[in-house]
């Protein structure tokens, strides 16, 4: 018993002067440690894809300024706050926590490293050292929804998602809205399967559209599963996250994808240039925040030519998604005409618009 | 040639060697691993098991993981012992964190040094009610508890998404599945200060010793490792079956809901639709690695949290990826498996063919 106590003393003495060589080294070079804590594996697409795609982006936009390093696939909740706080006691300076589930975590860890700047997605809670960032997906939901609107031919998609969170529902009903911008008759069938990534369930609820007359069939899930499911039978498909068409090169007709990579260049020169100061960022389309993936081959001119336009309009401010009128499933009038539906409206959306079937789960 | 034959009496020199000759294995595994794909094997060494515990706020975390790991295991191996093959450990955590952590709700912003108390016991009633659902089944009608505690892991955890979506959903919380904050007074105190190591790992500690009490002390605990080794024996010798299977069940999910309790009251601090990160799984490891016995699940306990954490630090330090916790978790069991060979079997070298011919002429 001695003897262990013995070694493990010279253990952890060892390691605490390597640990403290290893520090003055990175006091030597002056270059930015970045720490990015993934929900998911990397995979090849996806959520956290593109969350990596845009931490590559900023290494190789800022060379040897920045160094970095991801932990993938760590559990949301009590979990996350170890790694978080490894991040900063190993002397990063700046966090990414890219998944909802790490907010709570990521403000506890925050209060006590008040030096570290952390930049939580997709959450509500800021503090002076934490901003927070998340995509307008919903406007690239809305030009999907165009295109699956002029494709299909049963005048019914199915959608496949996740949690009913204000984040899916805008996109639920932003798709919707394009859908039946250019085709009144459609309507939108969503089945729940309570998991960001359940390949097994995604797949199964896929199959369930398709059974019952869907020809489009999209997902607010992060696997790769609808559209494998799509490609199988013969119907479209709609992306989400990543450009998926490897996955469906027949049936894929676009995805809404998302850019981190700009916006994490700016925010690690900010901290390098000592001017980051803690704000609640919600970038669109006009910011490059997010793209539509190419069309498919199989998507006509025109209508290419209209999705095309109307995403110059929502870059130069002329249409919003949300914008009046709007009916609400019972066919009231929610959105007037000549308004469209504040931020802080979107933040709370909590009901369907017209054309979704079924009942939002409460 | 090599023979392995069984040993007259299961050796207790190897039982204790074993899980030692296993993690030197792994060990060596390691080292050729890091070889193989270009690590400095020192520096991977460091990795896994140096650094995630070379400060004081690691051992902590070690502690942190370790507690839920320790208790559970503690509880299920006095399951079995007497062969009560309780494999619904999760489910029993998940109805301990929620009906201990529902008080926490219930109590919500009341301060009082009641509610800690109150909220631990309604964690181990949780888990007990929970675990009387197989004991129930099995002793009024002989069904089989490994099944039914398995399928109810799945019921619980089910019933806790429910709850977090919506009746116990956070009016503030834009709709998103989580429940409010628990309030400071329902938050298990922190033990170690600068840490997150909380109240939980005293109570797995007790656990501990209550069970080496049980298990060397007791009549029942005598009863049951009979029933364990020898069932017609025990029956043979009058003692209850029926009581052994609830007594076995009822303390590996009350254990199990403390847990809960303890994780959610602990570092989560409030309802989340997943509170485990499958800690009932990993306790039956746990219990056997530990060869059931209070003392081996305690240091079990501590191997696989520090495996994990140097699951982490090796990403951290190395970029390797998070597979890799799972390979040498896998590795390490394999090796145990493997090593408790020797505890009931012996390898012998018989003698070659041309020294039995000789001795034959001699006789």
């Amino acid at each position: 018993m001695r003897l262990m106590n013995i070694s493990k003393l010279l253990l952890i003495s060892t390691a605490g002067v390597m640990s403290a060589i290893l520090s003055l080294a990175a006091l030597g070079a002056d270059s930015l440690k970045i720490g990015f804590v993934y929900v998911s594996p990397i995979g090849d697409a996806g959520w956290t894809y593109q969350h990596d795609q845009g931490r590559l982006q900023m290494e190789e936009a800022l060379g040897g300024k920045v160094e970095t390093k991801y932990i993938e696939s760590v559990p949301e909740g009590g979990e996350s706050e170890r790694v978080i706080r490894q991040f900063a006691t190993d002397g990063y300076g700046l966090v990414f926590t890219t998944s909802f589930g790490y907010m709570n975590p990521t403000i506890k860890v925050a209060k006590q490293f008040p030096k570290v700047v952390f930049e939580h997605a997709t959450g509500y809670k800021s503090a002076k050292n934490v901003g927070t960032y998340v995509a307008r997906f919903y406007e690239g939901r809305y030009l999907a929804g165009i295109v699956a609107g002029k494709m299909t031919k049963s005048n019914v998609a199915g959608y496949v998602a996740a949690f009913p969170i204000p984040e899916v529902l805008r996109g639920i009903n932003a798709f919707t809205l394009g859908m039946r911008s250019v085709n009144p008759d459609a309507t939108v069938k969503v089945i729940w399967v309570n998991s960001w990534f359940d390949p097994g369930r995604e797949r199964e609820a896929a199959d369930v559209f398709i059974a019952q007359g869907a020809d489009v069939v999209t997902h607010h899930t992060d696997s790769t599963a609808v559209v494998q499911a799509a490609e199988e039978a013969g119907v479209w498909s709609v992306g989400y996250h990543s450009d998926m068409s490897k996955y469906g090169p027949k049936s894929h007709l676009t995805a809404a994808t998302h850019h981190w990579g700009d916006y994490y260049t700016k925010v690690a020169e900010e901290v390098m240039g000592g001017n980051w100061a803690s704000t609640d960022i919600w970038w669109g389309i006009k910011e490059g925040m997010i793209k539509l993936a190419p069309l498919n081959q199989a998507v006509p001119e025109d209508v290419a030519k209209h999705v095309a336009e109307k995403e110059a309009a929502i870059k130069d401010g002329s249409l919003h998604p949300f914008q009046g009128p709007i009916k609400n499933q019972a066919g009231e009038e929610v959105v007037a005409a000549g308004t469209a539906l504040t931020d802080e409206d979107l933040l709370k959306m909590e009901w369907y618009v017209e054309g979704v079937e079924g009942k939002l789960p409460k | 040639m090599l023979k392995i034959e069984p040993r007259p009496q299961p050796s207790k020199q190897m039982a204790y060697l074993s899980p030692l000759i296993a993690v030197g294995l792994t060990l060596v595994t390691g080292v050729i691993f890091s070889l193989l794909v270009g690590l400095n094997p020192l520096s991977a060494f460091h990795a896994f098991f140096i650094s995630p515990i070379d400060d004081l706020y690691g051992l902590g975390e070690l502690g942190v993981k370790a507690a839920p790991l320790m208790l559970i295991a503690v509880g299920l191996a006095i399951g079995f012992r007497s062969n009560v093959w309780n494999i619904g450990a999760e489910g029993q955590l998940t109805f301990g964190a929620i009906c201990g952590g529902g008080l926490a709700l219930y109590f919500y912003e009341v301060e009082s040094a009641w509610i800690l108390p109150i909220m631990i016991l309604g964690g181990a009633v949780g888990g007990m009610l929970w675990a009387s659902i197989p004991a129930f089944l099995r002793t009024r009608f002989n069904t089989n508890e490994i099944l039914v505690s398995l399928m109810l892991n799945y019921v619980a955890i089910l019933l806790l998404s429910y709850l977090v979506h919506d009746p116990w959903r956070d009016p503030d919380g834009f709709n998103f599945p989580e429940s409010r904050l628990f309030s400071d007074s329902a938050l298990l105190p922190v033990v170690l200060e600068g840490t997150r190591l909380h109240l939980g790992i005293i109570i797995a500690l007790i656990a501990v010793v209550l069970g080496w009490i049980f298990v060397r002390k007791s009549f029942v605990g005598y009863q049951m490792q009979v029933a364990g080794l020898a069932d017609l024996a025990a029956l043979y010798a009058g003692f209850k079956r029926k009581r052994m299977v609830w007594i076995g069940l009822l303390v590996g999910g009350g254990a199990a809901g403390i847990a809960g309790l303890c994780e959610v009251a602990g570092p989560i601090g409030q309802l989340l639709p997943s509170v485990s990160p499958g800690y009932g799984y990993a306790a039956i490891i746990v219990a056997f690695v530990g060869r059931l016995h209070p003392i081996g699940i305690l240091l079990a306990s501590l191997l696989m949290s520090l495996l994990y954490l140097g699951g982490e630090s090796a990403q951290m330090d190395l970029g390797l990826p998070s597979a890799i916790t799972g390979v040498f978790q896998g590795v390490l069991l394999f090796y145990l498996l493997g090593a408790d060979l020797f505890i009931n079997f012996r390898v012998k070298i018989t003698k070659t063919v041309a020294t039995r011919s000789v001795g034959e002429v001699a006789s």
